[in-house]
């Protein structure tokens, strides 16, 4: 098994994502530009997470790959074989045996302990590009920490829906400093941004790579009449029943029915395997 | 008293060419001062200069402002300067889809420099755009809709707005009311005279339109080929021209 150097990129590449990464690492929130390489998948598909994923990987590491919360998915699947192929590495669906964990809109419901790395897919990691679409003007904006115009879109929101109605991607202000676009998790997720794992965003397209280093402030801007609301579907799951974990909803037949179920098929599993 | 703004020998240059050239003089406190020439004569460039927009080749722009007092803004930081132009300082542009987001509706455009300026409740907000919505006679029942939806003076007035809802001391304006027809240009030049006099703002108006500064400005700079070729008084200056230049842009306009 020698035709790929150990988790596809050669060492140069992998050395210069680290850095990107130490100094994302070091300025929570900041998005570190990097050069991104070409990856064997489309742009959109997670060449960003794979490359940082790469670039993190020792051979004693445990692989986790997650598409919306599932394991079985497409996008899980083929990236989950990427790397048994390419670096060789053990793979598990259980969150808690995974020591990296790649991930697509989604923090895996089971709290991630410390030691563990959560690797984002990041389709656009600039919170106020559809707000401001100029490169150098959200740069100078970051850097001046000029925020006014997050809250104008969030006022849009409430001034067309009555609330807030952004429900993933849902931007965060980190440490107080930098305002980050946590990936399109559902804001249900923003919560437990806070955590103990390290948390690395990439995004593959744009070239940006940012993190969130263990226990960071990671605050949901709101307004103070309008507070920030972590939302779900109101069902338990139809699997498991679970009234804590964030909810699919699955059209099961031609004539209106439905089923909510969990998104997070390892914890789902594992409850309806305790349950029995 | 302290002028709000002293211009110091203000010069720009486009590689050989000249932007404007050594220009100087004073804005006091409530004052309005046009500056008026013909197209190219530098009168964009000198605005743009002051507002920070163009980087100037030399020259002082001193602002007095309310923290340390007269501060020249070239050479303070970017930070500070940004600051400024957002709660002390207001820009009107000439066409108003530059100076609005033109995907966010006229509350939202309304709301953004009070956002700007760390303004978080929703219905604070609201109620301010409300209010300045009325002022400028937009309506409210408009709050929600996009400015694409609104006409050209119904833009511009809304561009006012939301550049004086922070209550700037400031105003510098790049003909506001080019581009539109002449019976909006009465009602807006109504509006702009009431809130300048109302908020005791000092404005700096770039026109070509003779008539609009005969109606807003104290007092009036001539520009030619980027230099200041005459100042004075408003009526002085276009009753008693002594400039040539000036002579003959006067006696361009033309009698209805």
């Amino acid at each position: 098994m020698q035709e790929y150097n150990f988790a596809y990129l050669d060492e140069q590449t992998k050395r210069m994502i680290r850095r990107a990464i130490l100094k994302g690492l070091a300025i929570p929130g900041y998005q570190v530009p990097f050069a991104s390489r070409e990856m064997p998948m489309p742009y959109g598909w997670g060449t960003g997470g794979v490359q940082v994923s790469a670039a993190v990987l020792t051979p004693d590491d445990t692989m986790k790959v997650i598409d919306q919360g599932a394991d079985d998915t497409t996008n899980a699947v083929s990236i989950r074989k990427f790397f048994e192929r390419t670096a060789g590495v053990a793979t598990t669906t259980v969150t808690g045996e995974a020591t990296v964990i790649q991930t697509r809109h989604r923090i895996p419901e089971e709290s991630l302990k410390e030691g563990q790395i959560l690797v984002y897919q990041v389709p656009i990691p600039e919170p106020m590009r559809f707000l401001e679409p100029r490169e150098t003007e959200t740069r100078k904006m970051h850097a001046l920490e000029e925020y006014g115009l997050m809250h104008v879109k969030l006022y849009e929101d409430i001034s067309r829906h009555g609330h807030i109605a952004t429900a993933y991607a849902y931007p965060v202000k980190v440490e107080g400093r930098y305002v980050m676009d946590p990936s399109p998790i559902p804001k249900f997720d923003n919560p437990k941004l806070e955590m103990a794992a390290i948390q690395l965003f990439g995004a593959g397209r744009e070239q940006r790579i940012y993190a969130l280093p263990p226990h960071t402030r990671a605050v949901s801007l709101d307004f103070e009449d309008h507070p920030f609301e972590a939302s779900k579907a109101d069902h338990p799951c139809g699997l498991c029943g679970a009234e804590d974990s964030y909810l699919d909803e699955v059209i099961v037949d031609d004539e209106g029915g439905r089923l909510f179920v969990c998104s997070d098929t390892d914890y789902c599993t594992h409850r309806q395997e305790a349950a029995r | 008293m302290t002028p709000l703004l002293s211009v110091r020998a203000l010069t720009k240059r486009y590689g050989p060419h000249i932007g404007c050239a050594d220009v100087s003089f004073d804005l006091w406190p409530g004052e309005v001062m046009g500056i008026v020439g013909e197209s190219g004569s530098g009168k964009s460039t000198l605005l743009n200069c002051m507002a920070g927009h163009l980087v100037c080749d030399s020259g002082q722009v001193i602002f007095d402002t309310r923290a340390d007092g007269p501060t020249d803004t070239l050479t303070m930081s970017e930070p500070a300067r940004r600051m400024l132009s957002r709660t002390d300082w207001a820009f009107v542009h000439q066409h108003a889809r530059d100076g609005l987001h033109m995907g966010v509706s006229a509350g939202g455009n309304v709301g953004e420099r009070l956002m700007a300026v760390g303004a978080r409740n929703y219905g604070d907000i609201r109620d301010t755009a409300i209010d300045w919505l009325g002022r400028v006679e937009i309506s409210e029942t408009r709050i929600d809709d996009r400015p694409t939806t609104f006409s050209g003076g119904m833009q511009q007035r809304l561009q006012i707005a939301r550049n004086l809802v922070t209550g700037p001391r400031l105003v510098f304006m790049d003909e506001p009311t080019g581009g539109l027809d002449v019976s909006v240009q009465a009602r807006l030049l109504d509006l702009l005279r009431g809130l300048v006099r109302d908020m005791g703002l000092s404005a700096i108006i770039v026109t070509h339109d003779l008539a609009v500064v005969r109606l807003l400005a104290d007092r009036l700079m001539v520009m030619k080929d980027g230099h200041v070729v005459e100042a004075g008084l408003t009526d002085q200056v276009l009753d008693d021209p002594q400039h040539a230049y000036t002579q003959l842009l006067v006696s361009s306009v033309l009698q209805v």
